[in-house]
């Protein structure tokens, strides 16, 4: 789960690490009370879970508590890159002096953790690894010794951290690393991570020496964090965190029912058992609606191993009130569950969805294949459903969905 | 002969005596299984019985493996004890461990991890979130289901375990010498190259099938170890060229990260390295039906 960064700002500062003073804010209104709390400048920031914010006009700079207010009118509501903006951060503003980089995450391929960090921060770390890679410092992290006082010099000096600010910087990585663990995180990353003059002085007034003279602080000025959703049975308060408002509805109601639903954009509803076995579905289906006018999947939804006839109704259930679908591909392999099992929880499910009054009206495909496979097609074919097709092999059953899809449009 | 689960291979299964645990201990002492025990922490000295077939049930890896030789712990307990369990067989000194639990928190599985590579690796660690390592006809480790095929000669390693299964169906009139299945954890302790190293040095291996998704750069990496040092001839099928961006695919590992991770991106890897990748798992069993009758 990734968190907005007004959340993650919350986060560090929870646990200690240097932020700007500010608030959340759903209304202009809000936003004014924040500002005014603030002592008036401040920062309007759009929370939307994308980059490039401030290059679309999501980010203000606000004069006064007033013009907070307009600043927050005019980005509540704005499109980011298909997101709409919902809520706005306001914060103090900061004099900065320079911008750093610095993350911890997860390194998939050498199965351990990463610190990366640089002088060069402000922009996209990826931009800087490839126009200036010597301004990107990798740290692994060993996992079971985790980041002390050594390992966190070692950062400061591998990323060239200025002397000024290597003491604040080195506590900063020392803390951030015992809140991504704390919080099994899988991303923390703070960009930029700021040299600024005396925040609380030096607000709205014009500086009177020059900005290295003077005390320097670093603070955290942005926040992405990334939370592990295995995790969640020690996390209780992050469930909290999820925005539920900006959940897709059919995701929403899926989860709520503990199955694996991923919402897509095209017509043919996909159900099967085994996360690689769908998303191999997936690809089929979409491969054989070349045919038929670039007919594609619906959704993602895997049902599990069991694939028991109320997992199966739930399923259905689901994938069935997705107005765009068209037609049902049913692709099971029965392996420690027999396809006649399978079959029977097809049948149930649907005689269960005519009960609740959901009765099918869309096209099934069924395919079944592996453990019991014969007596499960014989189920299908017994029960007599007119709207149950069943076809036994995945790529012609993925072409007759995709066919019967095309016609439904 | 197969790979890493043979006719040597002595099992125990940590949570044995849970509802997954029993049911599988089951499973792989029909399939001909030598399960010698289980491991569940304040249960040692218990017996359970599976058909007629008495196991013992022990309070550490250790005693289990001083009284029973075990060389394969099979681990069923719930996420939040895997690490420790995990941990425990590693310290133990076990060969194998294979984690089938799936939902591990990834800080855990990759301290268990690190904690594994400080004591020397010497334990190999397959999975987490994965079916298991099935050697048809020898041996069975997991939840792969034993009777879809018989033994034969082609190798196969797969993130996926119901891909798994409908290769080893479509291919079952050829047979496969070790299939396994190294699970879609962001996160696991063997890889798709150990497995084809593996699999190039066993001399009753003839052909690989290897089966990768979206997520990481594991068949990437996979691809150039196959370019410099598989002679045997690999056939591909990597699922996931649907998958939005952003978006977790049911493996906890199946998510393609900015333009990283696509299935687009492994393919032309696989492919530059001379692997042949199907575009459905039933072409994917073909173009192997085909290296085979080459040969």
């Amino acid at each position: 789960m990734d968190l907005y960064e007004y959340q993650g700002r919350d986060l560090f500062a929870r646990h200690g690490l240097p932020v700007l003073d500010g608030g959340v804010a759903e209304t202009p209104q809000e936003a004014l009370a924040i500002a005014e709390r603030l002592g008036g400048r401040s920062v309007v920031k759009a929370q939307v879970k994308v980059g490039g914010r401030g290059k679309a006009g999501g980010v203000k700079l606000a004069a006064d508590a007033a013009e907070a207010q307009a600043r927050a009118a005019d980005i509540l509501g704005m499109d980011i890159k298909g997101h709409t903006v919902h809520k706005v951060m306001v914060t103090e503003t900061a004099d900065i002096v320079e911008e750093y980089y610095f993350s911890y995450l997860l390194d998939r391929a050498n199965r351990t953790f990463l610190c990366i960090a640089s002088t060069a921060g402000g922009m996209e770390i990826e931009q800087v690894a490839h126009e200036a890679p010597e301004k990107v410092a990798r740290v692994p992290i060993d996992a079971t010794k985790g980041v002390d006082a050594a390992t966190a010099r070692e950062i400061v000096a591998t990323a060239g951290f200025p002397e000024d600010v290597a003491d604040q910087i080195e506590a900063i990585a020392v803390k951030l690393w015992q809140t991504f663990v704390a919080e099994d995180a899988l991303l923390v990353e703070v960009n930029p991570l700021a040299k600024v003059a005396d925040v609380r002085v030096g607000v709205g007034q014009a500086p009177e020496a020059p900005a290295t003279s003077r005390a320097s602080t670093v603070l955290l000025l942005d926040a992405k964090v990334t939370f592990d959703g295995n995790a969640t049975f020690r996390h209780l308060d992050h469930e909290a965190l999820e925005d539920v408002a900006a959940t897709d509805p059919l995701e929403q109601r899926a989860k709520e029912r503990d199955l694996n639903y991923v919402k897509l954009d095209g017509s043919v509803g996909i159900i099967g058992n085994g996360a690689g076995l769908v998303m191999s579905t997936l690809d089929v289906v979409a491969y054989a609606g070349r045919h038929f006018g670039g007919v594609r999947p619906a959704n993602f939804l895997d049902i599990g191993g069991g694939a028991s006839a109320a997992v199966m109704a739930n399923g259905l259930e689901i994938v069935l009130s997705d107005p765009s679908v068209r037609s049902v591909f049913v692709n099971v392999f029965g392996g420690i569950t027999s396809c006649d099992a399978v079959a029977n929880g097809i049948v149930q499910a649907l005689a269960m969805l005519a009960e609740r009054g959901e009765a099918v009206t869309k096209p099934l495909v069924v395919r079944l294949d592996g453990n019991n496979a014969e007596a499960g097609r014989a189920i299908l074919d017994g029960a007599r459903n007119s709207l149950v097709e069943r076809v036994d092999t995945m790529d012609g059953a993925a072409r007759r969905a995709a066919e019967l899809a095309a016609v439904g449009a | 002969m197969a790979i890493w689960l043979t006719n040597d291979s002595r099992v125990i299964v940590q949570g044995m005596t849970g509802s997954e645990g029993s049911k599988h201990t089951r499973r792989m002492l029909a399939a001909g299984t030598a399960v010698v025990g289980g491991v569940t922490p304040g249960k040692g000295g218990q017996r359970v019985d599976f058909e007629g077939t008495q196991l013992p049930v022990f309070n550490s890896v250790s005693e289990a493996m001083a009284a029973t030789g075990a060389n394969v712990t099979v681990i069923f307990v719930p996420p939040k004890f895997a690490k420790g369990a995990i941990i425990e067989a590693v310290d133990a000194g076990i060969e194998l461990a294979i984690v089938i639990t799936e939902g591990i928190p990834v800080h855990d599985s990759t301290a268990a991890w690190a904690h594994n590579v400080a004591s020397g690796n010497k334990t190999r660690i397959v999975g987490p979130n994965c079916p298991g390592v099935a050697s048809p006809g020898i041996s069975n480790a997991g939840i792969i289901p034993a009777d879809i095929t018989p033994a034969g000669r082609i190798g196969l390693v797969s993130k996926s375990g119901t891909l798994t299964y409908q290769l080893m169906y479509e291919l079952r009139d050829i047979g496969f010498s070790t299939c396994v299945g190294i699970g879609g954890d962001p996160v696991i302790g063997t890889t798709h190259i150990d497995a084809l190293e593996a699999f190039q040095n066993d001399p009753d291996t003839d052909a690989i099938v290897m089966i990768g998704e979206i997520g990481g750069d594991a068949e990437e990496r996979a691809a150039a170890f196959i370019k410099a040092n598989v002679t045997k001839p690999v056939v591909g099928y990597i699922a996931g060229f649907t998958a939005p961006e952003g978006k977790t695919m049911g493996h906890a590992g199946a998510i393609i990260s900015g333009s990283s991770g696509t299935a687009e991106a492994k393919k032309v890897a696989l492919e530059a390295a001379g692997v042949r990748v199907g575009t459905t798992p039933s072409e994917t069993a073909q173009l192997m039906r085909e290296v085979m009758q080459a040969r």
